[in-house]
């Protein structure tokens, strides 16, 4: 089951690839003419042309590019002619700790309001906690982070940076008040739908026949709900965590230039202003590669989650 | 059968509930704004007419931007490229998207595992990041922009499409005129679409927020409509630097795009809940849609 998934997840990113590869490399007309603009000199024309083997065919420029990706080299950026990976490595690092940083506490907070939800259910809680969460889901984190921005630093009060610039070389961890917009702004946008599906989850798994059965035989309601509901509900919150995860990815590109926080989705959005094509497939690969990897964990962890299917096996 | 009309149905239901008229109340405010903005504009958007970073006055009751251009007209004129670009993106990507869904259900087999990978190979992309990469060599051209996101909503569709046109696919009614050798397309779209309407119409709610999203995110980004065309994710970007000294500048077009999406999942929102009662596994649609209307289990 797990090796069937791997291979599968193998031959996605091969597709994957391919894709990045014709939207960058395989415009109609010259790329090189579409990157350097029609005032560009020949010669320049010629050296970008050589750089990604623009003049050959198709397949074997594909399979230069490729082949280098295998062996771990990216290509050299054109922006600044250093090596794509010792460019974004780093940067893949700050990505990382802010991508679970909101995981974690966006996970948490949600997790715990939704199981409060859940066991309290039509209180006043849940009613205000549930319109709250209407509200937020689909916010843009653009809206969310300039809300933040407004509120902690610029406007109301001047507690937080608005900016996150990380010096290069030092990790991220050693400044956490640039790290607590950017991480609140994201474990915001994704709370919604954790708080939705556990609180959802929760009530299924408290209205079922073993957790009545739990309650006949005067179990006390705080076991009851840890012990009991909590483990049948968690399998479908383990699939809406992992597809939040897969929405940090794309959400970091968003904040990490509000915040001009030094991380891949900023350098993301440089690289499609410079045009810097072997920087923008680096990344987009990078992202895409996660997406394939938490999928496949989560279908994992779920299916090792579920009480009920680990009891047929 | 009656189900021609089943999904106004679902809207007048969905209309007469709390949540549906306060969302759509909403949404429908900003898009009244966006329409008739251009018209009524006191202003030009695009041409300096006082100082930078102006605070409110009664000629310019929103002060001025970067440029010293009106903000208040500049939100007037900002809106409706936006909306349109999100309804054309969500066109595309709904239709290309419920198309594919039905024929993997109907075919199956083949067909079915062809075009789940395909879709398998594009959810690998998150939207933003899609769109990005289309626009990254050609440019920010604005019919590339609303193929490239309707080409990223198109596998999502069709996930939930999918799994709930496997159920209409297997009914004795569809196996009846396929008997009388129908041609395929006609069976799909005459007889198993109009049982899915009502998930069609949540994904079209769904669809049409996140076009917002991204597109507004990807002018926010600089990839959007160009300056000096006023549009509501510019705005935000080029005024933050001067969100000390006028702030509405970057909280008017902010506050109108939150009204919008807000009410918009809000009102999708009432629309899943409406159809529920009309007998349809939306619960399931929300889960493999995995975020938006996320339904409670039980509500």
């Amino acid at each position: 089951m797990v090796v069937v998934r791997v291979l599968l997840g193998i031959v996605t990113l091969v597709a994957v690839s391919i894709v990045i590869f014709l939207a960058t490399q395989a415009l109609p007309g010259n790329a090189a003419y579409a990157v350097l603009g029609h005032s560009a000199t020949p010669q320049r024309i010629h050296a970008l042309e050589q750089q990604l083997h623009l003049n050959r065919s198709l397949p074997s420029q594909y399979g230069s590019w490729i082949g280098g990706v295998l062996h771990g080299n990216f290509g050299t950026s054109l922006a600044n002619g250093e090596s794509v990976s010792g460019l974004i490595g780093p940067r893949l690092e700050n990505s990382a700790v802010l991508v679970v940083a909101a995981g974690i506490i966006g996970t948490l907070i949600a997790g715990i309001l939704g199981l409060i939800a859940a066991a309290r259910r039509d209180s006043w809680f849940d009613h205000v906690a549930s319109v709250i969460a209407l509200t937020i889901t689909a916010m843009p984190e653009f809206v969310v982070a300039i809300a933040l921005v407004i509120v902690f630093s610029v406007n109301v009060t001047h507690l937080l940076p608005a900016v996150s610039a990380i010096p290069p070389g030092t990790p991220p961890l050693d400044d956490i008040s640039a790290l607590i917009l950017p991480t609140a702004t994201l474990a915001i946008v994704i709370a919604p739908y954790i708080f939705r599906m556990m609180r959802g989850a929760m009530i299924e798994a408290l209205e079922s026949d073993y957790v009545e059965m739990a309650e006949l035989k005067g179990i006390s309601r705080r076991r009851m709900l840890l012990v009991h509901a909590l483990p049948n509900s968690l399998p479908p919150v383990i699939q809406v965590i992992g597809l939040n995860l897969l929405y940090l990815a794309g959400g970091i590109v968003v904040v990490e230039y509000v915040f001009n926080y030094p991380g891949i989705g900023a350098a993301l959005v440089d690289a499609v202003s410079d045009r810097d094509i072997p920087t923008i497939q680096f990344i987009v690969f990078v992202l895409a590669a996660f997406y394939v990897f938490v999928n496949i964990v989560t279908d994992v962890v779920s299916l090792m989650a579920s009480p009920r299917r680990r009891a047929r096996r | 059968m009656n189900t021609r009309h089943e999904w106004l149905v679902i809207l007048r239901r969905a209309i007469r509930t709390r949540r549906g008229a306060i969302g759509l109340t909403l949404a429908g405010l900003v898009v009244l704004l966006a329409i008739v903005g251009p018209f009524v504009a006191p202003h030009s958007p695009t041409l300096t007419v006082t100082a930078t970073f102006a605070n409110p006055s009664s000629a310019y009751p929103l002060g001025s931007d970067v440029l010293g251009r009106d903000v208040l007209s500049r939100v007037l004129a900002g809106g409706w490229e936006l909306l349109a670009m999100a309804a054309a993106a969500t066109a595309l990507g709904v239709s290309v998207g419920v198309m594919l869904g039905i024929a993997a259900a109907y075919f199956g087999r083949f067909t079915d595992g062809l075009i789940m990978r395909i879709v398998d190979v594009f959810l690998a992309f998150p939207q933003l990041v899609f769109a990005l990469l289309l626009v990254s060599v050609a440019g920010p051209k604005i019919w590339l922009i609303i193929v490239a996101v309707g080409i990223s909503h198109a596998p999502q569709v069709a996930r939930v499409l999918r799994s709930v046109a496997l159920d209409v696919c297997e009914r004795d009614y569809v196996k009846a005129v396929e008997l009388m050798d129908t041609p395929p397309l006609k069976v799909m779209v005459g007889e198993i679409l109009p049982n899915l309407l009502s998930v069609v119409m949540v994904e079209i709610g769904l669809r049409f927020t996140y076009s917002i999203l991204i597109i507004a995110g990807m002018s926010f980004l600089g990839f959007g409509i160009q300056p000096p065309t006023a549009n509501w994710g510019t705005m935000i970007n080029e005024n933050r630097i001067g969100l000390v000294v006028n702030p509405w500048a970057v909280i008017a077009p902010t506050a109108l795009i939150a009204i919008l999406t807000i009410g918009l999942n809000t009102f999708t929102d009432a629309v899943a809940r409406a159809s529920l009662g009309v007998d349809r596994p939306l619960e399931e649609v929300a889960i493999s849609a995995g975020v938006g209307v996320a339904l409670e289990a039980t509500a």
